[in-house]
């Protein structure tokens, strides 16, 4: 097998990756599933907490990435959109790295509004935007296999391929944070939530920085 | 910004009580002819120190006539919410309002209590300017950032519009703005404080400023003009949505305690006098069906004295009233303790049945008649006042200031500060310690005391102890 034939699995691998690394980041919601378990005295009201918080991630992912599966479908401007995006993700990790104080406005919504909040973070912390360089990869990848379609069935491909990216990230994402709510739930207790809550701020941005940096020299080197 | 949540901060109370103890106490100072500038007092609390008990570091204002009566953390345990997602701040800051001035002190508190500084200093203008109240006073971290209350509204007598709450942000102190967006008919305020994870507040009413500053009004508490309602909100719609009057001979409700664990939907409110027969009451509030209900659920008479043990203003009564001026519930939510501060009692009452409280110890020091000495024979002048509990629930600590013009009134004698500390056993009981009593500096009076790590009056919490 040749490098090109690896790239899509890698990329698999990627969105995958960055699922389990939101999920287990606190600030993505994992302990809003294990309040929920705890106020409730239930571990039903642990689960059911987690179905929200994935659709919220799901619909962030959506909302970032459905503009660009219609954008990439404009063929020539390709190299432009790729390099743009990247740009865009390394702005956006900057600015985190700069500014790392939380929008307030995050604090206005209420604890009963699961999907709405995990929407919200998904979006203000740039989750959704890590996604998009992996994304356009991927559709470059499953457009090299079929060489110049229609426009129309092009966009159907992209869409598809949105559609799959954003769930199987959300899937990996409320897995790992759906175990790790599950864990301290049930046997690592309270003090497990305070202890291992690190600072993640300055390693989000870089990682914002990273996948835009990479995606831009893949992008200017094809 | 820091890389890990302040060791301090504890996901319930249950881990609070479990924290190492405090080893340092904070009681701000007033000079109440206003004659020197008010300060921090800086207290050893750690047992077998040589300097237990004693005041080890103090924080002079540069201004004078400021007033310190109620103070706070910039951040506590509440940082830990899951809504939040950023516990990376440090409980460092102590916030002090001046409630007579309107100007607030920031005082750092690291690398060590000894060394605390002023940090920053908000002037009264930037106050009136930014949130048109005046008077600010209790302090608590919410979920936008450090939301103070105030007791005054705009002008100069602070009775132009009504008092409320402010936002300040807790990182770089700027004063953000008003909290109400609908405040229905609420109109007087004094405490707060609510459940966060049931995203509800409960604020409580004392006065208007011209009902205190310049002494109590008999006429206006006679005829029952001081606040005498409780008003419930949407924490996050900051809307009042329910208010209710616990009736107009209730005169002040004071201090909102509700229960430190999340998924217990009740408090407490202290009423300071009832005007019909000069009790004090102790109120449980909580909520069912999605309605706040409320009811008395324990009463303390007055007590009678001869005219010539009691000040001008009691003479006519021929009884000291118990003067509930403040409530305070253990971490664990078991026992509240009630502050009389007119006939010098402290009281425990054991609260797990929070509808049916039972007496379980009580400590008599001070007061107006009474005049109870402390054990090591020092006279305790004033009553207990300003309680705070240990986290683990141990120590009770007091001191015995109400407010400048109050205590003239009350103890025209005068009202040198002290701070004592009652060991509580574990199933109930109280007894002063002995070897515990702090002097503060000569023509100094003392009143909140807040303890380093966090304490029974300061820390809200997101997940429950169980």
């Amino acid at each position: 097998m040749s490098a090109v034939d690896w790239t899509p699995a890698w990329l698999w691998l990627a969105v995958i990756a960055s699922g389990l690394y939101h999920g287990i980041n606190p600030g993505m919601g994992w302990p809003l599933a294990v309040s929920a378990g705890l106020m409730q005295r239930s571990s039903r009201a642990l689960v059911a907490a987690l179905g929200p918080l994935a659709i919220g991630h799901l619909l962030a992912m959506l909302l970032v990435i459905l503009p660009f599966a219609l954008l990439v479908a404009l063929v020539e401007w390709q190299r432009a959109i790729r390099i743009g995006a990247s740009l865009l993700v390394i702005s956006f990790g900057i600015y985190r790295l700069v500014d790392r104080r939380h929008p307030r406005a995050l604090a206005r919504i209420r604890p009963t509004q699961l999907a709405f909040w995990s929407f919200a973070v998904a979006i203000a912390h740039g989750a959704a935007l890590m996604l998009v360089p992996i994304y356009l990869g991927l559709c470059r990848g499953a457009e090299a296999d079929k060489g110049h379609e229609a426009a129309g069935a092009l966009i159907d491909a992209n869409l598809t391929m949105a559609v799959l990216v954003s769930v199987v990230h959300a899937g990996a994402m409320v897995a790992a944070g759906g175990c790790l709510a599950w864990l301290v739930y049930r046997y690592l207790g309270l003090k497990f939530l305070s202890r291992s809550w690190f600072n993640l701020d300055a390693i989000w941005a870089a990682s914002l920085v990273l996948v835009g940096a990479v995606a831009l020299a893949l992008g200017l080197a094809g | 910004m820091t890389m890990r949540p302040d060791p301090t901060f504890h996901a319930s109370p249950k881990l609070a009580m479990e924290a190492p103890a405090e080893n340092f106490a904070y009681t701000v100072l007033l000079s109440p002819d206003f004659s020197k500038p008010d300060a921090l007092a800086v207290i050893d609390v750690k047992p077998g120190s040589p300097t237990y008990s004693k005041i080890v570091h103090t924080v002079t204002m540069p201004n004078k006539g400021d007033e310190f009566h109620h103070f706070g953390w910039n951040a506590c345990s509440s940082a830990l919410s899951p809504l939040a997602g950023h516990a990376f701040i440090e409980r460092r800051y102590l916030i002090i309002p001046g409630m007579r001035s309107s100007r607030i002190y920031v005082v750092d508190t690291k690398p060590d209590p000894t060394q605390a500084k002023i940090h920053k200093i908000i002037e009264p203008e930037e106050v009136f300017k930014k949130t048109g109240y005046s008077r600010p006073h209790t302090i608590h971290c919410g979920p936008e950032g450090i939301y103070i209350s105030t007791l005054g509204g705009g002008g100069k007598d602070g009775t132009d519009g009504p008092p409320g709450i402010f936002i300040m942000d807790c990182e770089t102190f700027e004063v953000l703005g008003r909290w109400e967006i609908d405040r229905g008919p609420q109109t007087k305020h004094y405490d707060f404080w609510w459940n966060l994870p049931r995203d509800y507040m409960v604020s409580s009413e004392w006065a208007l400023p011209p009902q205190f500053e310049n002494g109590i009004v008999p006429e206006d508490l006679l005829s029952n003009k001081y606040g005498h309602r409780l008003h419930f909100w949407d924490l996050r719609a900051r809307r009042n949505v329910q208010t209710i009057d616990l009736g107009a001979n209730h005169q002040m409700a004071l201090e909102v305690r509700p229960a430190h664990d999340p998924v217990r939907e009740y408090g407490f409110v202290g009423v300071v006098v009832d005007t019909t027969n000069l009790e004090g009451s102790i109120w449980t509030w909580w909520r069912e069906g999605g309605k706040f209900h409320i009811e008395k659920t324990a009463t303390i008479p007055p007590e009678p004295a001869p005219k010539d043990q009691l000040p001008p203003l009691l003479q006519g009564f021929g009884a000291v009233p118990p003067l509930v001026t403040d409530i305070d519930l253990s971490m664990d939510d078991k026992f509240l303790y009630v502050a009389c501060w007119g006939t010098g009692e402290m009281r425990q009452y054991d609260v797990s049945d929070p509808r049916k409280l039972k007496l379980a110890g009580s400590v008599r020091i001070g007061g107006i008649a009474n005049r109870a000495p402390h054990p090591n024979g020092q006279v305790f002048a004033g009553g207990p006042q300003m309680v705070e509990i240990s986290r683990d629930g141990k120590r009770v600590y007091w001191t015995n200031s109400l407010y400048s013009t109050w205590d003239d009134q009350f103890y025209p004698q005068g009202v040198p500060g002290a701070g004592v500390m009652a060991q509580a056993s574990p199933g109930g009981g109280l007894e002063l310690a002995k070897d515990y009593w702090v002097s503060f500096p000569d023509g100094y009076r003392a009143h909140q005391i807040r303890l380093d790590g966090g304490d029974c009056s300061t820390d809200s919490f997101c997940y429950p102890s169980a």
